[in-house]
């Protein structure tokens, strides 16, 4: 099932043209990679698929529905999406940020429920967190605040899941586990993934498809193999890279 | 709910009984709580009965609902502007909603004229305050304040120029008003209804609050008609803040204190800080009207003087410690 679809888009922010003329299809159980440079614009397209700007012109559709024409609720509970950066500026404790995530399944006059507040555990659990669900969110750690903002992910149970960057400010041992968390979403629950990721072997390692954005507008996009060839990558990053084969497949150094 | 919460609703609920309490029962007549008994059963002396149901009910039940809606407002305007400072005084949004109501009252307008006008001041100055303070993309403290202080002597200068074309008769009252004065306020009957629907509509919006203050990206993401919401928020803080206004003039600080101590408590759910504050709000200026009228009896202190001598320090406080106690956003 095609879970988000995009036809003849085009998303400019400032003189940057992100992509132009751009036919996405993301389907059930597949993840995406998005790669590019400093300033390509990836943060953009991804607020831009989720709904939350406009594009310049084209077509955006989840499940065949125009994206346009859907309520903010019906939105939220197909999309969710993980920013970059998370600031707090009022106090609130870890299980009652992660409950936050239920709000698209709620009623307008509706409290959490002790099932909402059962799903809050146990993604609180899946994340590693479940012992400081009373800490106040302004008194964690940069990695700890991500990886709460993956459960509040979690929690929001959308069908394709949108994340900018999910491995900014985490240790080697959670960035593995939480992009194995991520891809058991794809696999065993056939939900969709997009990464917006930076660290191209990691990207290599943990998803099945790429689009790539050049900063011009120009993009490519297909299958990691038809994708991740050394003439893209190096067109990408304007930079040389070595291609050496590792025991989890092609690793890219940087020469 | 849990069982902290309603606890806490009660205690406030105790409170604001107490406060009125004391309130009926000080002053020069000083009267006990039986005297307040054989008013309420109508067989109290004339004069007694005179005093309490005619001159100290109407002026407390005016601060209670003063203080309750500058409490919601203060909490509403924090949410709106992500930022723990936001108040109505301070942001110049009571300076604007007085300008109005002295052009009001300079051209003889009463009633619903008056209202009208300290609302269209009201709304005025958060325009003025969202529109400036709201720099590339996210508000800053420093900005935010800067502009509302910058607002706020801008409706001062206003404020002295309406005053230098009022005739002298009136213009101690004028002075005292503006200070806040709760001394002639009457029997608040329409700024009680404002209040209570008000209160039953920001708390019925309390869960979409709570995701607010998480920013307007964040928001979208789950779910929430950002602009429509913040659109209605914004009017109900400026209706809340002009009725206070029209109530009992400028009273500064007891919307900035009073959510800042519910959080502090630890209670960070809208809808119940909502409606906790408003009950807070209103003890709190029932009990420093109380002290105003009775700490230099038989003279009388306007009560802003009371809540600014509060609220300063607290501010200042807040302003130099909250970065790190509170994670306030200081960008």
């Amino acid at each position: 099932m095609t879970l988000l679809e995009t036809q003849d888009l085009e998303v400019v922010i400032g003189s940057t043209t992100v992509c132009h003329g751009l036919d996405l299809a993301i389907r059930a159980g597949e993840r995406w990679g998005i790669l590019g440079c400093n300033g390509a614009g990836k943060t953009t397209l991804l607020l831009t698929l989720a709904g939350l700007r406009p594009p310049q012109s084209g077509r955006i559709a989840l499940q065949q529905k125009a994206l346009s024409a859907l309520p903010r609720r019906q939105i939220a509970q197909l999309v969710g999406i993980l920013f970059q950066e998370q600031t707090d500026v009022f106090p609130a404790n870890v299980l009652d940020t992660v409950l936050t995530g239920r709000h698209p399944w709620l009623g307008p006059l509706q409290w959490e429920s002790d099932a909402d507040r059962e799903k809050a555990r146990s993604a609180l659990q899946a994340v590693g967190l479940a012992d400081i669900e009373q800490r106040l969110v302004t008194t964690l750690s940069g990695g700890e605040r991500r990886r709460l903002g993956i459960a509040t992910l979690l929690v929001q149970d959308p069908r394709l899941l949108l994340l900018d960057e999910p491995t900014n400010h985490l240790d080697v041992h959670h960035q593995i586990r939480t992009l194995q968390l991520l891809s058991g979403l794809a696999a065993d629950d056939n939900r969709g993934l997009l990464l917006v990721m930076h660290d191209l072997n990691l990207a290599a390692r943990y998803c099945n498809h790429f689009l790539l954005l050049f900063g011009d507008g120009e993009t490519t996009q297909g299958s990691a193999a038809a994708v991740l060839t050394r003439a893209n990558l190096e067109r990408l990053y304007q930079h040389p890279l070595l291609p050496l084969q590792g025991p989890q497949g092609q690793v890219w150094i940087p020469q | 709910m849990t069982t902290r919460p309603r606890l806490l609703l009660f205690a406030l609920l105790l409170l604001a009984l107490l406060s009125l309490l004391l309130s009926l029962t000080s002053g020069t007549v000083s009267t006990g709580w039986r005297d307040l008994l054989d008013v309420s059963r109508g067989d109290a002396d004339a004069v007694l009965a005179q005093v309490i149901l005619e001159l100290r009910w109407p002026r407390s039940a005016a601060a209670f609902t003063t203080g309750g809606l500058l409490a919601l407002a203060g909490a509403l305007m924090q949410v709106l502007l992500r930022n723990p400072l936001a108040d109505p005084y301070v942001l110049g949004v009571s300076g604007g909603a007085a300008s109005g109501a002295l052009l009001a009252l300079l051209f003889g307008l009463g009633g619903l004229w008056l209202q009208g006008a300290a609302f269209s001041g009201a709304l005025l100055s958060m325009l003025l305050v969202f529109g400036l303070s709201h720099g590339s993309g996210s508000w800053t403290t420093s900005r935010l304040l800067l502009t509302g202080v910058v607002i706020a002597s801008g409706w001062g200068a206003v404020i002295g120029f309406l005053l230098a074309l009022s005739p002298e008769q009136g213009l101690r009252n004028m002075v005292f008003w503006l200070m806040g004065d709760l001394s002639y306020a009457g029997l608040p009957a329409s700024g009680f209804v404002i209040l209570l629907v008000g209160l039953l509509a920001a708390t019925a919006m309390g869960r979409s609050l709570n995701i607010l203050v998480h920013g307007d990206l964040t928001a979208g993401a789950l779910g929430i008609a950002v602009q429509p919401l913040r659109r209605l928020v914004y009017l109900l803080a400026s209706l809340l803040t002009a009725t206070a206004v029209t109530l009992a003039g400028s009273i500064g600080f007891v919307g900035l204190i009073v959510p800042h101590m519910l959080r502090l408590l630890g209670v960070h759910d809208h809808r119940l800080l909502l409606p906790a504050a408003v009950l807070l709000g209103g003890s709190l200026l029932l009990i420093a009207d109380t002290l105003a009228r009775t700490l230099l009896a038989p003279r009388q202190l306007p009560v802003g003087i009371l809540t600014a001598m509060i609220g300063v320090p607290l501010f200042l406080l807040l302003l130099h410690h909250g970065r790190t106690l509170h994670g306030l956003d200081s960008r």
